[in-house]
């Protein structure tokens, strides 16, 4: 039997998932994204190189400051200037913070495609209390804050936020364990993710899958410690590796990354130095191409840029996590229909990020 | 002397009968009155009959919202009715009658429309053999469990004859999923109901209930009302059993292509089911209507009843969905072995004890 899940479909997403099934075995699952393109690579030639920033958040809402980093920090290495400290160390907050964002709607998300409707409810609540409370304090805005943009940051930090974020994330610490309790200790959430959609350490780096879906196969990628970026050097911080290479081993390294992200926040915050939050920057940039990469929360993302000498990129690449989690849907053959919303959901695919 | 009588005293029919010329027709409306005016009437529309089981399941399902809110730090409906939204579910029912019916273009209309009636139908039927207390029960059948059984029976053709009826995929795979799962954990319940009946010695509920005047038989098995409790859940496909509507897979299943009024009708008969099921446990493991007698017999069994729905609802709140695979691999392998373990168990009992 043939039918598409999709675009139409609780269980998809804006994008389609063509099934081939027999019986109740999946014999082929074929993604197929591109109802969500919005030409953002080619509008981002047209633009300014500062009026670009609200425009390539658009590419994925859930985890906005991973992307915009990595576009400043590549247009910051052609005009070869230096950062301020202070700056960095407020961008790797930002970056944890919409990376804990990120997560905590893939946890919603995970929830309610296994049925779990207060793990739909929590996850949601709690981000839109907490965390994007406190991106909205530190940033002025709750989800696209176009907070990083070349040269450092667009304000300094408010007066106590410290105080606020380290309560928040005290309160997040014990919720996590709740969320344990709740989810991920849950004997029939096991029993649905434990040995499903196995990806094999040779076959994860084959299929160059990236992020976490990489580091639940085993393998020790991350861009924060293999080539680091901002402040991440000074920060003293784990990378979670199952070797599984289940769906449960995938979710494992998601949940216990927020856990780590609030303990770089913390960090950040001890170590927080003084000084300048930007500098000045040049409206045209000089030419030159550079590649600039970044850990976003699902993964590592590279943007590619080419300048021409004038105020406007001459061209703007951006390879995003999701599409190159896209051949592990491929996951998804052999196993049984029901095994399909964990799989899906474990690769933490963002069809808006895919399509761009 | 009943209500229905008391209002049709007030609109003094009868009077209007005999000026009728004609004397067959006259005949034929006084049989009617007779009816009207007898006991049986009183006790299919009001109690315990339509009226108050639509009441009971209309408030099951603003306390199934608000609990669920509860558990989820959410606040639930609030605006209908005064207290807490109570009026939500008649709202939503309501809401439901003025939308557009939808028949696919390629389904078979007559047996599409059909099947919500049919199950509104068969859901309604079981309760007329659930006594709310000795006397306030429909038909007071010998066989009555037998009787709920055969009904049971019919609620997999039909969730499968409407995944059929809708022509469609995702249906279709739903009802054969609900065909599945209701075929093989009717097995179990039937077993476990089965242990009841030996120490009852009757299939007569209202004989089950006056045989746990002592004992509730939750005491004696505890066993057997596990079994029960899990195989009902699975019945009436709620969480984590749901795999039938499971909604990101087969978005709904075998109810996807209904909409408005079939589409309430179909939640009627699930919610008229769950209550069902909730009633059955009570009457053959929690005494039925035994209480202090302090509260009329009918309280007590509408508590219990509803305390034990309450109990299968929070499940939604903490559990997630199972496979099929798992699901009839329980069924079969754990409790049917079970439920059987459960037969013997009874039999020990009912020799030591009585």
């Amino acid at each position: 039997m043939y039918f598409s899940v999709g675009p139409q479909h609780p269980g998809s997403g804006h994008f389609r998932m063509k099934i081939t099934l027999q019986g109740d075995i999946i014999l082929n699952a074929e993604p197929d994204p591109g109802f969500v393109h919005r030409s953002v690579e080619k509008i981002a030639e047209t633009r300014e190189y500062l009026q670009n920033v609200p425009l390539i958040e658009r590419q994925c809402l859930s985890d906005v400051s991973s992307v915009t980093l990595a576009y400043a920090m590549g247009i910051e290495e052609l005009l070869g200037i230096e950062v301020p400290p202070r700056a960095q160390y407020i961008r790797v907050i930002m970056c944890e913070l919409s990376r804990i964002m990120s997560h905590l709607y893939w946890l919603a998300i995970f929830g309610i495609f296994l049925g779990h409707s207060t793990m739909f409810m929590w996850p949601f609540g709690d981000r839109d209390i907490l965390i994007t409370e406190t991106a909205e304090k530190i940033a002025g805005a709750r989800v696209s804050y176009s907070y990083i943009i070349p040269g450092g940051v667009r304000y300094d930090l408010p007066d106590g936020i410290k105080e606020h974020t380290m309560k928040t994330l005290d309160y997040f610490q014990g919720r996590l364990k709740e969320y344990d309790a709740i989810f991920f200790s849950n004997p029939i959430f096991k029993r649905r993710t434990k040995g499903v959609g196995v990806l094999s350490r040779s076959e994860a780096i084959r299929l160059g899958v990236t992020g976490p879906t990489l580091r639940g196969s085993g393998v020790r990628g991350d861009i924060r410690k293999d080539a680091p970026y901002a402040a991440y050097d000074e920060l003293d911080f784990e990378i979670p590796v199952y070797s599984e290479g289940d769906s449960y081993s995938r979710s494992l390294v998601r949940f216990r990354e927020m856990k780590i992200s609030s303990s770089i926040i913390r960090q950040a915050f001890e170590n927080l130095p003084e000084g300048d939050f930007k500098v000045k920057t040049r409206k045209k940039v000089p030419e030159g191409e550079v590649f600039s990469r970044v850990e976003a929360a699902r993964g590592e993302l590279a943007c590619y840029l080419i300048s021409d000498g004038t105020r406007k990129p001459y061209r703007l690449k951006m390879s995003t996590p999701s599409f190159r989690n896209l051949p592990g849907f491929s996951l998804m053959k052999g196993c049984m229909l029901a095994d399909m919303p964990p799989i899906y959901m474990s690769l933490d695919y963002w069809p808006l990020e895919t399509d761009r | 002397m009943n209500i229905i009588n008391i209002i049709l005293d007030f609109l003094n029919l009868e009077n209007f009968i005999s000026n009728i010329p004609n004397a067959e027709v006259q005949e034929l409306l006084t049989i009617v009155f007779v009816f009207l005016r007898s006991d049986l009437f009183f006790k299919i529309l009001l109690f315990p009959g339509i009226f108050t089981i639509l009441i009971t399941v209309a408030e099951l399902m603003w306390l199934e919202l608000k609990l669920i809110a509860k558990v989820q730090l959410r606040v639930g409906p609030q605006y209908a009715g005064r207290i807490g939204g109570i009026l939500q579910p008649i709202a939503d029912f309501i809401k439901l009658l003025f939308k557009e019916t939808i028949v696919p273009e390629k389904a078979s209309k007559v047996l599409f429309l059909l099947v919500p009636i049919m199950l509104v139908t068969l859901a309604a039927t079981t309760l007329t053999v659930i006594p709310l207390s000795e006397t306030d029960v429909i038909s007071n059948l010998d066989v009555g469990l037998l009787f709920t059984f055969a009904i049971l029976a019919m609620f997999p053709i039909l969730a499968l004859l409407a995944g059929w009826a809708s022509n469609s995929k995702f249906p279709f795979i739903g009802g054969i999923r609900a065909l599945f799962q209701q075929v093989s954990y009717e097995v179990p319940l039937w077993f476990s109901a089965l242990g009841v009946v030996i120490l009852a010695e009757s299939l007569n509920f209202n004989s089950i209930i006056k045989a746990q005047s002592t004992f509730w038989f939750i005491l004696l098995l505890p066993l057997g009302a596990f079994i029960f409790l899990v195989a009902v859940i699975a019945e009436t496909e709620r969480l984590p059993f749901d795999i039938p509507e499971a909604e990101t897979e087969i978005a709904s299943g075998w109810m996807a292509e209904y909409s408005g009024l079939s589409f309430g009708l179909i939640m009627l008969s699930l919610y008229i089911k769950l209550y069902f099921g909730a009633a059955m446990f009570t009457a053959l493991f929690l005494g039925g209507w035994l209480g202090p007698s302090i509260l009329p017999p009918a309280f007590w069994f509408l508590t219990k009843t509803i305390i034990v729905v309450l109990i299968i609802m929070m499940l939604r709140g903490v559990l997630p969905r199972f496979r099929l695979a798992d699901l009839l691999y329980i069924g079969w392998r754990r409790l049917l072995i079970l439920s059987m373990i459960n037969i013997f168990l009874a039999i020990t009992v009912k020799l030591v004890l009585f």
